[in-house]
C-alpha cells in the first residue's frame, strides 16, 4: 500500500485541511499558493470530486502561517503531486467520517449508503442527509493511514473539459492582488547604484506626513498619499551619495577561466558525486549557452506589512511564507512566531522573484512606523534591476556515432552558477536582498553546489534517451558576478536546449531523420514515445520550416513534445514563430484547460527567453536593461498559435506541469531555425545578430 | 473639486491632484478604483490602460487634470461581452495584465465588433503579458468577433 502523503503525514490533523460550513459549504485549506497556475481551483475540483459535492461549494483556503498546513515552497511544478495528493486523501477521509455518523443516525451500513453533491441516500430512507446534518462537531481526526480513494472511472469533474478558474473574475474587476491593498503609509526603498553600492551620505529633510527609514544603507520612505511617497523617494534618491564595495565582477560570461576552475560532480544514478570524471572519446562537439534572463514579473514587488506591540502581520505574494517568516524573524532578531504571514496574489513570478525581498522591505519599515499598514512597493527600474537572475549557463556535448548510425557513447558538461537561493532557515545566510545592506548587515549564504537529483544546474542534465555509455557532469561555478535564483525550470531549460539542438545536429550528420532517430534511443520509454508520436500526428509532420524538441521534467515528471515552426525574414534575419504543437502526458489530468493553459504558457515564455531576451549589465555589476525596451519580451503580434494535445492517463497519478515545455521549446526553436536556413543557433537568444554571427562561421 | 464620469457614474478629485497621473487618483481612496494597474509608470506594459471618452490611455502618465468633465471606464465598469469571452475561457493566468487587455480590447470592438486574428494582436500589441496567455487571449476574442 501506498504511504501517506507526505504532506498529509506531517500534518495529520483532518481539521487542517478539510472543513464543513453551517451554509452547505466546504473549505479545503493548501499550504501552497496561486502564482497564476490556476492550482487553488484544480485543489478545489480534487476536493470536491472526492467528496461527492458540488464544485461551487468548495472554497480553498490558501497560505496564511497558523491557519494552513505548512507545505514549505510553492515550486518545482510539485503542488498537484503533494497538496493534491494530500488533499484527495484528506478528502476521502472526511468523506468516509461522514457516512459513518450517517451509517450511525440511520440505522445503515455505510457501504449501502451513496453520496451526491452531500446528500446522503439509502435504501428505505426518504428524508436524506446531508453532509452538514451531520457537521455538528469537527472531524477532530488524526490520519495515520490511508484510506481508499474513489476509482478515476467514476470521477464526474476531474478531467473534464470546461472547469473555470475561481479567481478570474476578480482579478479583471476588482482589487485581488497585494498591491491593491489598503494602506495607512504607501512606502518605497531607494536603492544603491548597485548590490556592492553602500550609503555615504545622504542629507536630505523629510517633513510630515512623508517619513524617511535609514538603517545602515537600507533607506525607504513612506507617505500617505501614494504618489506622494513615489516622488519623495525620486528626490531621496536624488541626495543620496554611494560608495562602492569589494572588487567588481570579473566579467559575466562563464569563459575558460571560470569553467577551469569550476567544481565537477558527475552524476552517479542521477545525484551529482565528488567523483572524477570518466574520459569518454567523442567525435562529435557542441556548445551551447543561455545568457542571464529575467524572470520579469509584470507587477513590480510589493507586500503589506504591520507592527503592533512586538508583532507584525505580513501580506505577501511569496512562494513560501514558511521559510520566510523564520529568516524575517531572524533579520528583525525576534521570535517566529511573533510574525504572522499571509499570501496574497502577486503577478506571476516563474520562480524566486523580489517577492520575498518585498515583504522584508515592507517590514523593516513597518518596525521603524508601529501601528501603520505599511504598502511596500518596488518600481519598475529597481525590479528590473534587484530581482535575483536565472543564471546564465554554458554546456558541452559530446558524443561518437557508432558504425550503425546510432549514438555510441555520449558526454553532457554543464557548467554555470547557483539556482538555489531562496531564503530558507536551514541556510548558513541571510538570502533577502535588504538584509545585507543593514547597519548590522547579514551577509546571504555563500554560493554552494545544489547535490540533490535534479535540481539546479544539473535539472534534466541525465538525457531521456538511452546510449551505451554516457557521462553527464554538472560543474558548479562558485563566483556568480549577480544575485541568481530559481527562474521557471532551472537547469532543465539550458540543458534540454542544448541536448535536442545536439540530437538534431547528430541526425543530421547521420543522414536520419530527426524524428527517426529520436525514436531508436527512446528505446522502451513508451511513455515519451506516445508524446513524440501524438504532436508529430497533430502537426502532421516535420517538413519545412520545422523543428522537434522533447523531454520530461526532471526526468520523472510531465513528458512534453514540441514542435515549433519558423519563418526567417531574408532581409531582417528575423525569426518569427507562427505555428506551435505541443503535446504532453502530465498523468491523470485534473483540469485539461489548465493544463493546457500552463503548458502553452511555458512555451511562449520559452520562446521570448530565446528569441529577445538578455539581461545586460555595466562593468560594476549593475544591470543596466532596468526598463521593458532594454528588456523586450514577445509581443501579442509574435506569438504563435498553438495547439496543445493531451494525453490522459486516468489510471496514474498526476504529474506536474508549469515547467515541463520550456526545454522542448526551445530545442524546437533552434531546430525549426536550423530547418529553414541550415544556420545552428548555439547561443540564445537567437536575435538577428546572433543569427547573423552564426551563418558567417 | 474637478469632476468626471467613472464608469458611468459622477466622480471627483481633489484640484491638487490636477497634475498627478490618473492612475494615482484612480487607484486612491478618494476614487477607489483598483482595477488599472501599475506596471512600469511609463507607458511601456500596458497594465494601466483605461478609456477616455472610449479611446485607450495610459493612466500611468496622464495628468488626472485630462479628464476634467470626461468618461473614463475601468475594466471594473466594462461588464461586457469582451470580459466576459475573457473571463470564461480562462484567457489569462495570474491576471495582472487583465484589466488593460480587457480595455485595449473594448476599444477595439467598440469600433471593430469583428476584428480578425491580426487585428487584435495589434491593438493589443501594447499590451505586455509575461504568462503566455496570448494564444487563448486572441482565440477568445476571435471566437468572439465570429459569434
Amino acid at each position: 500500500m501506498k504511504p501517506l502523503p507526505h504532506a498529509l503525514a506531517a500534518t495529520p490533523s483532518l481539521d487542517r485541511w478539510i472543513r464543513l460550513t453551517g451554509e452547505g459549504g466546504v473549505i479545503a485549506f493548501t499550504g501552497k499558493v496561486d502564482i497564476g497556475q490556476g492550482i487553488l481551483t484544480a485543489l478545489g475540483t480534487i476536493v470536491a470530486e472526492e467528496l461527492d459535492v458540488a464544485r461551487r461549494r468548495v472554497r480553498v483556503v490558501s497560505a496564511h502561517t497558523g491557519h494552513t498546513p505548512n507545505e514549505g515552497v510553492t515550486a518545482g511544478s510539485m503542488s498537484i503531486e503533494t497538496s493534491g495528493a494530500a488533499l484527495r486523501q484528506a478528502s476521502a477521509w472526511a468523506r468516509r467520517l461522514l457516512l459513518q455518523r450517517a451509517a450511525a443516525r440511520l440505522a445503515l451500513a455505510a457501504d449501502n449508503l451513496t453520496v451526491a453533491d452531500g446528500e446522503i441516500r439509502g435504501e428505505g430512507v426518504n428524508e436524506p442527509l446531508t453532509y452538514w446534518d451531520l457537521a455538528d462537531q469537527p472531524f477532530d481526526f488524526e490520519i495515520c493511514d490511508r484510506t481508499p480513494e474513489k476509482a478515476p472511472s467514476t470521477y464526474r469533474l476531474v478531467g473534464r473539459d470546461g472547469q473555470r478558474r475561481t479567481d478570474i473574475l476578480a482579478k479583471a474587476s476588482d482589487p485581488a492582488f497585494v498591491h491593491d491593498s489598503d494602506a495607512e503609509l504607501h512606502a518605497r526603498v531607494v536603492r544603491p547604484p548597485s548590490l556592492r553600492h553602500r550609503l555615504t551620505e545622504l542629507d536630505v529633510d523629510v517633513a510630515a506626513p512623508g517619513r524617511l527609514v535609514v538603517d545602515g544603507s537600507f533607506v525607504a520612505v513612506a507617505h500617505p498619499v501614494e504618489f506622494e511617497a513615489a516622488r519623495l523617494a525620486r528626490r531621496v534618491a536624488g541626495r543620496a551619495r554611494w560608495h562602492g564595495i569589494g572588487s567588481p565582477p570579473r566579467g559575466f560570461d562563464i569563459d575558460e577561466s571560470r569553467r577551469e576552475t569550476a567544481e565537477a560532480f558527475p552524476l552517479r544514478n542521477g545525484v551529482p558525486s565528488p567523483v572524477p570524471r570518466r574520459r569518454i572519446a567523442t567525435t562529435h562537439r557542441a556548445a551551447y549557452s543561455r545568457p542571464f534572463l529575467m524572470h520579469a514579473s509584470l507587477a513590480p514587488s510589493a507586500a503589506v506589512a504591520v507592527w503592533h506591540d512586538g508583532a507584525l502581520a505580513i501580506e505577501c505574494s511569496s512562494q513560501g511564507i514558511e521559510p520566510l517568516r523564520h529568516v524575517i524573524a531572524r533579520v528583525l532578531g525576534i521570535d517566529a512566531d511573533a510574525i504572522e504571514i499571509r499570501h496574497v496574489s502577486g503577478a506571476g513570478c516563474y520562480g524566486h522573484n523580489g517577492a520575498d525581498d518585498a515583504a522584508l522591505d515592507a517590514a523593516l519599515v513597518a518596525r521603524e512606523l508601529p501601528g501603520h499598514r505599511v504598502l511596500m512597493k518596488w518600481s519598475r527600474e529597481d525590479e528590473h534591476g534587484f530581482e535575483p537572475l536565472g543564471p546564465a549557463m554554458h554546456v558541452e556535448m559530446g558524443a561518437s556515432v557508432d558504425a550503425k548510425g546510432g549514438i555510441g557513447a555520449w558526454t553532457h558538461d554543464v557548467y554555470g552558477f547557483t539556482h538555489v537561493t531562496r531564503p530558507s532557515p536551514r541556510a548558513p545566510g541571510v538570502d533577502l536582498l535588504a538584509a545585507r545592506f543593514l547597519a548590522e548587515p547579514f551577509e546571504p549564504t555563500p554560493a554552494r553546489p545544489a547535490l540533490g537529483p535534479e535540481v539546479g544546474i544539473h535539472r534534466n542534465a541525465a538525457p531521456i534517451y538511452s546510449f551505451p555509455d554516457q557521462e553527464v557532469t554538472k560543474h558548479f561555478v562558485p563566483d556568480a558576478p549577480v544575485r541568481t535564483s530559481a527562474l521557471r525550470g532551472l537547469g532543465a531549460q539550458g540543458n534540454v536546449f542544448a541536448i535536442e539542438s545536439f540530437m538534431d545536429e547528430l541526425a543530421q550528420a547521420a543522414g536520419v531523420d530527426p524524428a527517426d532517430f529520436r525514436r531508436r534511443h527512446l528505446q522502451r520509454d513508451v511513455r515519451a514515445l506516445a508524446v513524440l508520436e501524438a504532436v508529430l500526428d497533430s502537426c502532421g509532420g516535420l517538413a519545412g520550416n520545422r523543428g522537434l524538441g522533447l523531454a520530461r521534467y526532471k526526468n520523472r515528471q510531465c513528458c512534453a513534445a514540441v514542435v515549433a515552426e519558423v519563418s526567417v525574414d531574408q532581409e531582417t534575419a528575423r525569426i518569427r514563430v507562427p505555428r506551435l504543437w505541443i503535446a504532453a502526458d502530465a498523468g491523470r489530468v485534473i483540469d485539461p484547460d489548465g493544463l493546457t493553459n500552463q503548458l502553452e504558457g511555458g512555451a511562449v515564455q520559452a520562446l521570448s527567453w530565446c528569441l529577445k531576451e538578455s539581461v545586460s549589465f555595466d562593468a560594476e555589476g549593475a544591470v543596466t536593461s532596468r526598463d521593458w525596451s532594454s528588456y523586450p519580451i514577445l509581443r501579442f503580434n509574435e506569438v504563435p498559435r498553438v495547439e496543445t494535445v493531451l494525453l490522459d492517463h486516468p489510471e496514474l497519478d498526476p504529474l506536474g506541469a508549469g515547467e515541463a515545455t520550456v526545454g522542448p521549446t526551445s530545442g524546437a526553436l533552434a531546430n525549426a531555425v536550423f530547418a529553414a536556413t541550415g544556420i545552428r543557433v548555439r547561443d540564445l537568444p537567437m536575435t538577428p545578430e546572433r543569427l547573423r554571427e552564426a551563418a558567417a562561421r | 473639486m474637478t469632476a468626471f464620469r467613472l464608469n458611468g457614474d459622477a466622480a471627483q478629485f481633489d484640484d491638487g491632484d490636477r497634475d498627478t497621473p490618473l492612475l494615482y487618483v484612480l487607484r486612491s481612496p478618494a476614487v477607489g478604483d483598483m482595477t488599472a494597474k501599475l506596471g512600469c509608470a511609463r507607458e511601456e506594459c500596458g497594465a494601466c490602460r483605461v478609456l477616455v471618452d472610449s479611446e485607450p490611455a495610459y493612466a500611468c502618465t496622464l495628468p488626472a487634470g485630462a479628464v476634467e468633465g470626461r468618461h473614463v471606464e475601468t475594466a471594473a465598469g466594462l461588464d461586457t461581452p469582451v470580459r466576459r469571452a475573457l473571463v470564461e475561457s480562462n484567457a489569462t493566468q495570474c491576471g495582472y495584465c487583465l484589466p488593460g487587455i480587457v480595455v485595449a480590447a473594448q476599444a477595439l470592438f467598440r469600433t471593430n465588433p469583428k476584428p480578425s486574428r491580426a487585428e487584435i494582436a495589434d491593438a493589443l500589441d501594447r499590451q505586455l503579458c509575461r504568462c503566455g496567455s496570448h494564444p487563448r487571449v486572441l482565440g477568445a476574442l476571435l471566437d468572439l468577433g465570429g459569434e
